[in-house]
């Protein structure tokens, strides 16, 4: 069996289990964040934020107030204000930001928190404002927020391309990530773009960027969603024998050139938006071919934006098959095998073998 | 010259279970649209008994709907004659997956819609992931639910939009608990079916990349258009992406699985912007064998191909395997699909099973072998009886 291979353990062990408990512990103490996700300014998030808060306050009978709204605000938005407490803005060098302290003193269960991305000026004490947020949580205070994609870190290049211009605000992803809960404010392009004054072709561009944004926004959601469903299955020991995510593994070794596989894993992975992961069963006895073989094919997995695993184990078949469950692989892509062994060509070779045991997985079998 | 009516534009609300907010969302739309000055109707309703939905539908018209009877019960389905005489620029319809009662003039509520769409009318409907035709194991193999009310994917492809409405599975169970979304024992065997978290959680999943993939279709779609209207303008053809361009074909046989492998050969297809065959070998040395059953379910799967738009073939040889990797070749096939085969021949000295002999035949193309999905431990237990 694999040996040096992390697999998804099926009862937790004690250091695990304490570790979660006291993960779970920290979890209680600390406040709670939900975030409604936005593609562009106009889908709407703020009304949803607010309008969360109002149910939370009148149906649950929460104590909740505002932390922060944007200034410039429709009448639904005026109109949901007035039926919350909100805690006033303080100035700093002349900015208006979110009043922390206020709000800690105060002590509500629930703040509801716009623009979760806006930066402060220097002289307050946190630079970023889903900083401000974290001392919140941090206090137990439960946070609503809004967040436009186009100020999450990790997007800002992919947003950068896509708009044209870069952003300054930002949020990392990993805070999103920490979230109890998020969800997605979706809305088809043309109802943010509104009233804007250009012509057909500015706008048909503009229609474009947007539809990509939100394309961004519902993945990056998708993958939050993944992770807690993930963590949810661990948690209650359930096995994950499916994926809602495609993940495609290509098994590498020293005989087959591993580059069509690569080329066809990394734009399968892209299409679907999956996941690429390479992996070998090492071998000893390599000869000095194999090994050159192997190095190379083992760059060009990394090159394709692979991740790359090295597996121990006896029947090469076996191990790269119960890899392949803990990972939650859903196509395992291998060469055909070379041999001209009429044994091992009849009784069927480690493909044979692979095809004949993938349950439940799809094997895709290359030309050599 | 006389104009033809332009087709109606279909928008959908996709979630991912009831209750997550899809009828309210349509009728607001409805009143988005009303407020705009679009004549619009109401063209199908299902409160559930759901008070805040049947309060927003105050202010629309609605079409009254069609009584048919069948085997002695009365059945209430949406009038489509009464709409087209209706004539509305805009129709609001809940429940795009169901299906008609017997004796309806379609079977099904999406057909009803095409109706409706083809006079140029346009329609804002109703929808679960679940539904979707080629997402129908995976949401077995999961929930261990088999989805009977399908769409195919091309109908939903059609859709001008779909917007997603997006509920944290957390809400949605507090919803249910508070019975805004079923009656008490409805909602206690709910809670027992789609209605476990991690099930919720994994159709939400679902749902954000199904929505994300439709999204990326209509803007990739939109960009070859583009490309194309500059193609004309400027007569300088940009050079094409050098990706490329696959064709799959998939080897059905009479075994149940085939449905599996039908959809799972036409979903990579789709995603890869494949072309997609089916084909199903008869040999000429087994017509004999073939029993009236088989013939059947060889028919079936290749009716339901037709259904999901996938050309199919039936071929002739002596040869199954060979046959298959002949038309494959002749065709520039680039990858097969088949389905595992269950007796599989561990000595495969006597009479290798189909799948290897296809595997060692087509060298040179890739072969993808599918295999038969089972349920999660996290699904449902399966009904009794």
């Amino acid at each position: 069996m694999a040996q040096n291979l992390v697999l998804r353990p099926e009862r937790p062990d004690p250091d695990e289990l304490l570790r979660k408990v006291m993960a779970e512990e920290a979890r209680e103490r600390r406040g709670k964040l939900k975030v409604f996700l936005g593609y562009a300014s106009g889908v709407g998030k703020s009304v949803r934020m607010l309008d969360e808060g109002r149910r939370r306050r009148e149906r649950n009978g929460e104590d909740v107030v505002v932390g922060a709204t944007q200034l410039a605000s429709t009448p639904e938005v005026r109109a949901l204000l007035d039926r919350l407490e909100v805690i006033p803005l303080r100035m700093c060098d002349g900015v208006p930001v979110m009043d922390v302290d206020a709000i800690l003193a105060r002590k509500p269960q629930v703040c509801l928190v716009d623009g979760l991305a806006h930066d402060n000026p220097p002289s307050c004490r946190n630079r970023y404002r889903w900083q401000d947020v974290d001392e919140l949580l941090e206090n137990g205070i439960s946070v609503v927020a809004s967040v436009n994609l186009q100020y999450i870190e990790e997007q800002r290049d992919q947003v950068a391309q896509i708009r044209g211009r870069e952003v300054e605000e930002s949020v990392p992803q990993a805070f999103l990530g920490r979230a109890t809960e998020i969800e997605v404010v979706d809305a088809p392009p043309d109802s943010c773009i509104g009233n804007d004054p250009c012509d057909e072709t500015g706008r048909l561009r503009r229609e474009q960027q947007l539809a990509q944004l939100r394309e961004i926004a519902l993945l990056l959601a998708a993958d939050v969603v993944d992770h807690q469903l993930e963590r949810y299955l661990l948690e209650h020991g359930m096995e994950q024998i499916w994926s809602a995510n495609e993940r495609f593994l290509v098994w590498i070794t020293p005989h087959a050139d591993a580059a069509p596989m690569l080329d066809s894993g990394s734009r399968n992975a892209r299409r679907f938006h999956g996941e690429l992961i390479g992996a070998y069963v090492a071998r000893p006895d390599l000869a000095p071919a194999e090994r050159v073989t192997l190095e190379r094919n083992l760059k060009l997995a990394r090159e394709a934006g692979a991740e790359v695993h090295a597996l121990d184990g006896e029947d090469p078949a076996a191990t790269l098959l119960a890899f392949a469950r803990s990972r939650g692989v859903t196509q395992i892509f291998a060469a055909h095998g070379s041999s001209q062994n009429w044994l091992l060509r009849t009784l069927g070779g480690p493909v044979d073998r692979l095809i004949r045991d993938a349950d439940g997985i799809d094997v895709r079998v290359f030309p050599q | 010259m006389a104009e033809l009516a332009a087709r109606g534009r279909l928008k959908i609300i996709l979630g991912y279970a009831a209750g997550v907010g899809k009828t309210y969302k349509m009728l607001e739309e409805a009143h988005e649209l009303k407020r705009q000055g679009v004549d619009v109707v109401v063209g199908y309703f299902e409160p559930h008994g759901r008070k805040d939905t049947i309060a927003r539908l105050e202010g629309l018209e609605v079409i009254p709907r069609r009584r048919i009877e069948y085997r002695g019960v009365t059945f209430e389905e949406m009038d489509t004659d009464a709409i087209l005489r209706r004539n509305p620029q805009s129709c609001a319809i809940d429940e795009f997956a169901h299906t008609n009662v017997p004796g309806s003039e379609r079977g099904k509520r999406w057909e009803d819609v095409q109706i409706l769409l083809n006079a140029g009318i346009d329609v804002v409907t109703t929808m679960n992931v679940q539904h979707l035709e080629s997402l129908n194991d995976q949401v077995w193999q999961f929930s261990g639910v088999r989805v009977r009310e399908t769409i195919p994917d091309w109908v939903v492809q059609q859709a001008h939009d779909v917007v997603l409405i997006d509920l944290p599975p957390d809400a949605l169970l507090n919803r249910l608990k508070r019975g805004a979304v079923y009656s008490p024992e409805k909602a206690r065997i709910a809670a027992q079916n789609f209605f476990r978290e991690s099930t919720l959680a994994a159709l939400r999943e679902l749902a954000l990349r199904q929505t994300a993939h439709e999204v990326e279709g209509r803007y990739t779609a939109d960009s070859d258009e583009a490309a194309a209207a500059e193609l004309r303008s400027t007569g300088v053809a940009q050079p094409l992406a050098a990706e490329t361009h696959d064709r799959i074909l998939i080897a059905i046989t009479a075994d149940p699985s085939s449905a599996a492998l039908i959809r799972r050969g036409k979903r990579v297809a789709d995603y890869l912007h494949a072309d997609c065959f089916v084909a199903f070998v008869q040999s000429r040395a087994d017509l004999a064998d073939l029993s009236v059953e088989e013939r059947k379910a060889v028919e079936k799967h290749l009716n339901f191909a037709r259904s999901l738009r996938i050309e199919t073939r039936v071929l002739e040889g002596e040869d199954v395997a060979q046959t298959l990797v002949d038309f494959a070749r002749l065709n520039r096939i680039t990858q097969i699909f088949l389905a595992r085969s269950r007796k599989h021949s561990r000595l495969g000295l006597l009479r290798p099973s189909l799948v290897q002999q296809v595997v060692r035949l087509a060298r040179d193309m890739q072969v993808t072998v599918v295999a038969e999905r089972h349920r999660s431990s996290a699904a449902a237990p399966a009904p009794p009886g």
